[in-house]
C-alpha cells in the first residue's frame, strides 16, 4: 500500500506550499497559471476565481473556512509523535518532526476540536497536508479516534477533512494500526446512531482512503481532488500502461459511486449544515 | 526428489552452506549400501541442523522477508489440506465476481467447524496469474466480508490466513473501490459478533493484510512479516533505488519481523516455526498453527459477545506509540 513518499516530502511540500500560500502580492493559479491578486484569492478561499481550481489550505485555514469564527475549542493539542522504531532515514524521523512542528506551529498534521457550523455544534477534525504530507501516524490515528468518540459521547455530528498521502511510513505497523483504531471508533459511532461527515480533500490517498475517510455516511468531495488507494504511479508502475483521463478525481469516484456529492469550497458550510438537519440534531 | 526447503528458483544466499551439507546428505543416502553410512549421515545432519540452528538464529528482517516469501513455504491451500478436515469453498461477492486471490469456505479444523479466509497465492504459473500472486482486489474483499458476516449468523468462528504484498494497485481495482472495500471490512470487522483469530502465515502487506485481520487474536509465523509498506516500497521512497543494501535497512526500520510487531503490541503472539522455517517441514508448521488456532478459538468461543467485541476494540484501541507534552509547540 502506498505509504508517503518520504523522501518525496520536500518536494511535495515545496509543491504544497506552492499550491497553498504563496507569498507577495501575486501569485499565479498552478491550474490555469493566470496571475492573480494573491488577496482576492485568498478572500475567494483559496479557489482560484477564474478557473476554480481548488488550491490546497492548511488545516488552520480550513477551521477557519469552516467553522463560525470564534467557535473553535482545540483538544488534544498535548499529543506529540515519538521515534519508537528509531527509524533509518536520509533524514531521522525526529528532526522531520521537529521541522514540520516548526512549520506549522503544530505537534502533528492535524487540527482536531468542537465547533459550530452555522450555528450547529460538531466534532470536527481536519488534516494538514503541510506536515510531512498529512500522512497518518499514531497522533493523527489517536486525535481522529478522539474527535469521533467526542462525537459519540456528546451526540455530535463528526465531521473530517482528509487531505494526506496515506499512512506514515516512519511509524510502520503503529501507523497500519491506526486504519483499524479509527474505524472500530467509526463502528461505535454508527452503532450510536451518530453521523458522520467526511469531505475529501486533494489528495486523499492510501490508508487513510481505506480507513475513516472512505466510511462517511455522507462523502463530500472538493471538485478535482486526487483520490484513491494506489497512487497514480504505484498503479503506472504496476500495470505499465497509461492511465485513463480524470483517473481517481472526485469526478471519477461520484462516477463510480463511491461519493455522495462534489461541493464546491464556498458551499461546504451550507452543504454540511444541509446534511446534519436531516439527522434532526 | 527435491530436498525440503530447496527451490533451483529460489536459492537464499544465506543458506548456500546447508544446501552443501544436503546435496552431500542426499548424495549419501542414494548410494546403494547407505546403510553402512549410518555414522556419516547422522554427522551431516547434525553439522546442518547446526547451521541451521546459527542462521536462522540471526536472520536480519530483509532475510526473514525473503523466507516469508519462499515459494515453497506453505501457503493457504497448503493448510487447508493439512489441517481442514472438510473444506467447502465458497465463491463469489454477489456483486462484481470472485476474486481468487482470497479463498473463503467452511472448514473444520480439529475440533471446530470454522468460516476460513485466507490470501491465495497459487502454486503454478496460471493460478497464480488468476490470484494476481495473491494481491486481492475490491471484490476479494467484499467476498470476505460476506461470508464473515455468514460466519456471525451460523455462529461460526473466524480463522483468516494473512500472506498477501499487498492490495492490488490497478485500474479496475480503484474503479471499483479498493479503499471502500478494505475500509469497510475494518469497520465491519470490529463489531462482528463472533470470535475471529488470524494468522499471518508468510506475508503481511499493509491495509491488504489488515483488511482480513482486524481479529480477537493475531498470531504471526516466526518468519512472517507484517508492516506498513513492503521493504522495497520503503527503500525506493527512502533511497530511491530498492537494492540489498537499501532493503535490508528498510526491512530492519519497518520492525516487520513477528518479534518486533509482539513486542510493539500489534500482534499477539509469535508462532514457532520448525528449524530452518515452515517451507523445510509443511506437516509441523500446520500442527504448530492449527494448535494455535484450535487453543485461541477454544478460550474465545467461551466468551459472551458483547465482552468480546469490547475487548476486541479495547486491544486496536491501544495500539499506537505518542507522547502527551505540556503545550502545542
Ligand atoms: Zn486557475
Amino acid at each position: 500500500m502506498p505509504a508517503i513518499p518520504a523522501a518525496q516530502w520536500d518536494a511535495a511540500i515545496n509543491l504544497a506550499e506552492k499550491k497553498g500560500v504563496p507569498a507577495g502580492i501575486w501569485m499565479q493559479c498552478p491550474e490555469c497559471a493566470e496571475t492573480l491578486f494573491r488577496k482576492a484569492v485568498e478572500a475567494n478561499l483559496w479557489v482560484c476565481p477564474r478557473c476554480q481550481h481548488h488550491l490546497r489550505v492548511s488545516a488552520k485555514q480550513r477551521v477557519e473556512q469552516l467553522l463560525d469564527p470564534g467557535s473553535f475549542e482545540p483538544f488534544d493539542e498535548h499529543l506529540a509523535p515519538v521515534d519508537r522504531l528509531q527509524f533509518v532515514d536520509n533524514k531521522p524521523y525526529p528532526q522531520r518532526i521537529a521541522e514540520s512542528q516548526r512549520k506549522t506551529g503544530n505537534n502533528d498534521g492535524i487540527l482536531s476540536g468542537f465547533g459550530f457550523i452555522k450555528g450547529r455544534r460538531v466534532s470536527l477534525a481536519v488534516m494538514d497536508f503541510s506536515f510531512l504530507g498529512g500522512s497518518m501516524g499514531s497522533v493523527v490515528g489517536e486525535r481522529i479516534t478522539r474527535a469521533i468518540e467526542r462525537g459519540t459521547a456528546h451526540d455530535l455530528p463528526v465531521i473530517t477533512v482528509a487531505c494526506s498521502g496515506g499512512a506514515r511510513m516512519q511509524e510502520s505497523g503503529f501507523s497500519l494500526m491506526q486504519m483499524a483504531k479509527t474505524s472500530a471508533a467509526l463502528a461505535r459511532l454508527d452503532e450510536a446512531k451518530g453521523l458522520f461527515i467526511s469531505v475529501l480533500a486533494d489528495p486523499t490517498t492510501g490508508g487513510v482512503t481505506a480507513s475513516f475517510a472512505m466510511l462517511g455516511d455522507v462523502i463530500l468531495a472538493e471538485p478535482r481532488a486526487l483520490i484513491g488507494f494506489a497512487g497514480p504511479r504505484v498503479i503506472q508502475q504496476t500495470i505499465r500502461q497509461e492511465l485513463p483521463e480524470g483517473f481517481q478525481t472526485s469526478e471519477f469516484l461520484l462516477e463510480r459511486g463511491f461519493v455522495d456529492r462534489i461541493v464546491h469550497r464556498r458551499d461546504l458550510r451550507s452543504e454540511i449544515s444541509r446534511v446534519i438537519d436531516y439527522a434532526g440534531r | 526428489m527435491a530436498r525440503a526447503g530447496f527451490s533451483p528458483l529460489y536459492q537464499l544466499d544465506f543458506e548456500a552452506p546447508i544446501n552443501e551439507i544436503e546435496e552431500q546428505i542426499e548424495a549419501l543416502e542414494a548410494t546403494p549400501d547407505a546403510a553402512n553410512f549410518a555414522d556419516e549421515l547422522t554427522k551431516l545432519r547434525e553439522t546442518r541442523d547446526s547451521f541451521l540452528r546459527k542462521i536462522y538464529g540471526g536472520l536480519t528482517p530483509w532475510q526473514t522477508v525473503r523466507i516469508a516469501r519462499h515459494p515453497l513455504r506453505p501457503h493457504t491451500a497448503d493448510y487447508v489440506s493439512l489441517i481442514c478436515r472438510d473444506f467447502c469453498e465458497l465463491h463469489g461477492d454477489r456483486t462484481f465476481g470472485d476474486d481468487a486471490a482470497i479463498k473463503t469456505g467452511f472448514a473444520r479444523i480439529g475440533p471446530m467447524k470454522v468460516m476460513l479466509i485466507g490470501h491465495h497465492k497459487g502454486k503454478t504459473v496460471q493460478e497464480k496469474i488468476a490470484a494476481n500472486f495473491g494481491c486481492a482486489q475490491p471484490e476479494g474483499y467484499r467476498k470476505a466480508l460476506l461470508k464473515m458476516r455468514l460466519a456471525e449468523k451460523l455462529k461460526l468462528p473466524i480463522v483468516t490466513l494473512v500472506d498477501t504484498p499487498g492490495a492490488y494497485p490497478g485500474i479496475g481495482s480503484e474503479q471499483r473501490g479498493q479503499a471502500q472495500a478494505i475500509a469497510m471490512n475494518l469497520m465491519e470487522m470490529s463489531r462482528l459478533r463472533t470470535p475471529i483469530v488470524s494468522v499471518v502465515i508468510g506475508e503481511g502487506g499493509s491495509g491488504g493484510a489488515l483488511g482480513i485481520a482486524v481479529s480477537d487474536r493475531v498470531g504471526m509465523l516466526e518468519h512472517a512479516w507484517y508492516s506498513v509498506i513492503s521493504p522495497e516500497g520503503c527503500a525506493a521512497i527512502l533511497f530511491k533505488e530498492a537494492n540489498e543494501r537499501t532493503n535490508t535497512i528498510a526491512a530492519q526500520s519497518l520492525a516487520l519481523t513477528a518479534k518486533r510487531n509482539l513486542e510493539n503490541g500489534l500482534v499477539d503472539d509469535v508462532i514457532a516455526e520448525p528449524l530452518g522455517g515452515a517451507h523445510r517441514d509443511h506437516r509441523k508448521t500446520a500442527e504448530s498453527v492449527q494448535n494455535w488456532i484450535v487453543d485461541r478459538l477454544q478460550e474465545l468461543v467461551r466468551v459472551n459477545a458483547e465482552v468480546l467485541i469490547n475487548q476486541r476494540f479495547d486491544k486496536f484501541r491501544k495500539m499506537g506509540a505518542y507522547e502527551e507534552v505540556a503545550a502545542s509547540v
